[in-house]
């Protein structure tokens, strides 16, 4: 790397660092931590006498796993879909392209940004639990360790499809029809907040393809006691299983990330966002 | 680049769009130092122009090279050199103008040289473009004219030898105005940036620019300091005048002929003489119209944005 590329990383990060802090120093985004926790956290409460399946456990601690892996991969696909379709239209894209190495810096910044963000908005829900809660781990040091290593992973394998997301949705107000809609119903058939068994056979297949079942699978080995595998499909954990699928994700969002990316820094210019502009203050058309 | 390659070459530019010709032929040049405004009625492809020179839209024919290099091709060390100053949009909203300019400068750092220092010292860009008592503020809260100095700003923290500049006044108050006219004048004067902007606001092409383009129906139909526009029209002037309290007033090409005809016959009853020579803007009405008239087939005024 030269010592411009360098100089363009490091401008990145300093770049996700300020971000970050102006976002959790913001009302608005603060409001959106405290509601995820709080409606999480209710769903769990609600449910906290509720016995899961043959597993012998309660509620809360079968799912919290499985809800931390859903709130990453939502975190990591729909933060950059958002954050990218609103600065290709704000013109903080361009602002970068500018400036010599400007989008090494912006998409590091990205990256920087919205690993960040995970941070917060895992903990909302992760420290209530652990004070409301009992037995939510029951691995001890061992099951922390694996627990930061899947998070690491899912990151990997999720967020250069969310930098995907972001550049190929045609602007801020299609994101939730290009975007949210089918990460939640992703989510919903992945065995987060009932045990995938519960679906037909095909919607487990399907299931199985994305990366959202893996992680929680995964999280679950790591939060849960041992005996609780019967509740799993074919009653294993599947440990290599989840570390491969997961690994395949990230490698392809690797490599597939970058070329999306370029090509949509390509077509930035000043009146391709004045004309995002203009559709955004046309309501009607 | 050699001592005298211009910083900005077109030759031959065509953009089309499927089978929509906006610029159909672009030849000019910008010499070093030189600020030239690009003037012409909407959907003539003036920013168009501006983002094939900025490397931000690749032409469909023609040679564009600009600091010697050809914009689609331009790399990171060429992006370096021009400055960019972008139409205000709603970017950054949480930052504060002395924390952008800081954060934008450390890209340009790598590329200082000891006879071409980079950037601007942040301090000194605030107090230029007069932003010091704004720096901390949230950009967001700055006022439509601010935020244009920041954009100014933003374009030349880099040290730019080229500065782009769409429309850099939208929005200003008439002291803001001046103020950029000062600001552009000492660029180009001390720094002896090039600069090339695109503007509706005749008056400052006139106070601005050592030379104004007029691009219309995409193509360059005048090339010229503002008084050889003028001239080259060879536009009427307006004589006024007053006679036993009564207002008159006669165009006419040959105005001092005219004057001294009419000192020589009322000499002593006239009061109030007053002679107009036409503006840049009836200069520049004119040739568009005139260019209008003679290429019915290829106008394309309304519409087009692009």
């Amino acid at each position: 790397m030269n010592p411009a590329t360098r100089r363009a990383v490091r401008q990145g990060l300093r770049r996700g660092w300020t971000e970050f802090l102006q976002s959790v120093r913001s009302p608005q985004d603060q409001g959106f931590y405290l509601f995820t926790g709080v409606v999480t956290l209710a769903v769990l409460w609600f449910n906290r006498d509720n016995e899961v399946g043959e597993t012998g456990l309660r509620y809360p601690t079968y799912a919290l796993p499985s809800i931390l892996g859903a709130l990453l991969v939502f975190g990591v696909l729909i933060g950059p879909a958002y954050s990218l379709a609103m600065e290709r239209e704000d013109g903080t894209l361009l602002r970068h392209k500018a400036l010599p190495h400007g989008m090494s810096g912006y998409v590091t910044g990205q990256l920087t940004m919205q690993s960040l963000s995970l941070v917060p908005s895992l903990l909302v829900v992760l420290v209530p639990s652990l004070l409301l809660f009992d037995d939510v781990m029951s691995r001890g040091a061992a099951g922390w360790l694996a627990v930061a290593g899947l998070i690491t992973l899912g990151m990997l394998a999720t967020l250069p499809w969310g930098m995907v997301l972001g550049s190929v949705v045609p602007g801020v107000q299609k994101v939730g029809t290009w975007g949210m809609l089918p990460v939640l119903v992703i989510v919903a058939i992945s065995g987060i907040f009932t045990p995938v068994q519960a679906m037909w056979g095909w919607v487990q297949a399907v299931a199985q393809v994305f990366p959202v079942y893996w992680l929680g699978l995964g999280l679950r080995s790591a939060f849960l006691p041992p005996e609780a595998v019967v509740g799993e499909l074919g009653g294993s954990w599947r440990t290599g299983t989840v570390v491969l699928v997961l690994t395949a994700w990230a490698v392809a969002g690797l490599v597939v990330a970058p070329r999306v990316l370029r090509r949509m820094a390509r077509r930035q210019s000043g009146s391709v966002v004045e004309a995002a502009r203009e559709s955004a203050l046309q309501w009607v058309r | 680049m050699s001592g005298d390659e211009p910083a900005v070459r077109v030759r031959g530019l065509r953009m089309s769009y499927g089978t929509h010709e906006v610029l159909t032929g672009v030849d000019f040049d910008v010499r070093q130092g030189e600020v030239v405004c690009l003037l012409g009625p909407n959907g003539a492809g003036k920013t168009t122009t501006i983002e094939v020179l900025e490397g931000f839209r690749s032409p469909s024919a023609g040679e564009v090279r600009v600091l010697g290099v050809d914009p689609d091709e331009g790399d990171d060390a060429w992006r370096a050199r021009v400055g960019v100053v972008l139409q205000s949009w709603r970017d950054h909203p949480r930052w504060t103008p002395r924390r952008l300019l800081t954060y934008l400068a450390g890209y340009f750092e790598p590329w200082s040289t000891p006879a071409h220092p980079r950037p601007w010292d942040v301090e000194k860009l605030l107090a230029t473009v007069g932003l010091t008592d704004d720096g901390d503020r949230k950009i967001a809260t700055l006022s439509g004219g601010r935020r244009r100095r920041l954009d100014v700003a933003v374009g030349l923290i880099g040290r730019p030898e080229l500065l782009f500049l769409d429309e850099p006044t939208a929005g200003f108050d008439p002291q803001a105005r001046r103020d950029f006219h000062d600001l552009a004048h000492r660029l180009s004067d001390m720094e002896g940036t090039s600069i090339l902007l695109t503007t509706h606001d005749l008056g400052e092409a006139e106070r601005l620019a050592d030379r104004i383009l007029v691009l219309a129906g995409g193509t360059i139909v005048a090339d010229g300091s503002a008084e050889a526009l003028t001239r080259q029209v060879a536009a009427t002037s307006e004589v006024r005048w007053a006679e036993d309290g009564e207002r008159f007033v006669h165009a006419t090409e040959e105005p001092i002929p005219f004057v001294r005809q009419l000192l020589a016959q009322h000499g002593a009853e006239l009061t109030d003489l007053e002679v107009r020579r036409a503006s840049l803007e009836d200069t520049y009405i004119a040739m568009v119209a005139r260019y209008e008239s003679a290429a019915p087939g290829t106008r394309h005024l309304a519409g087009v944005t692009r």
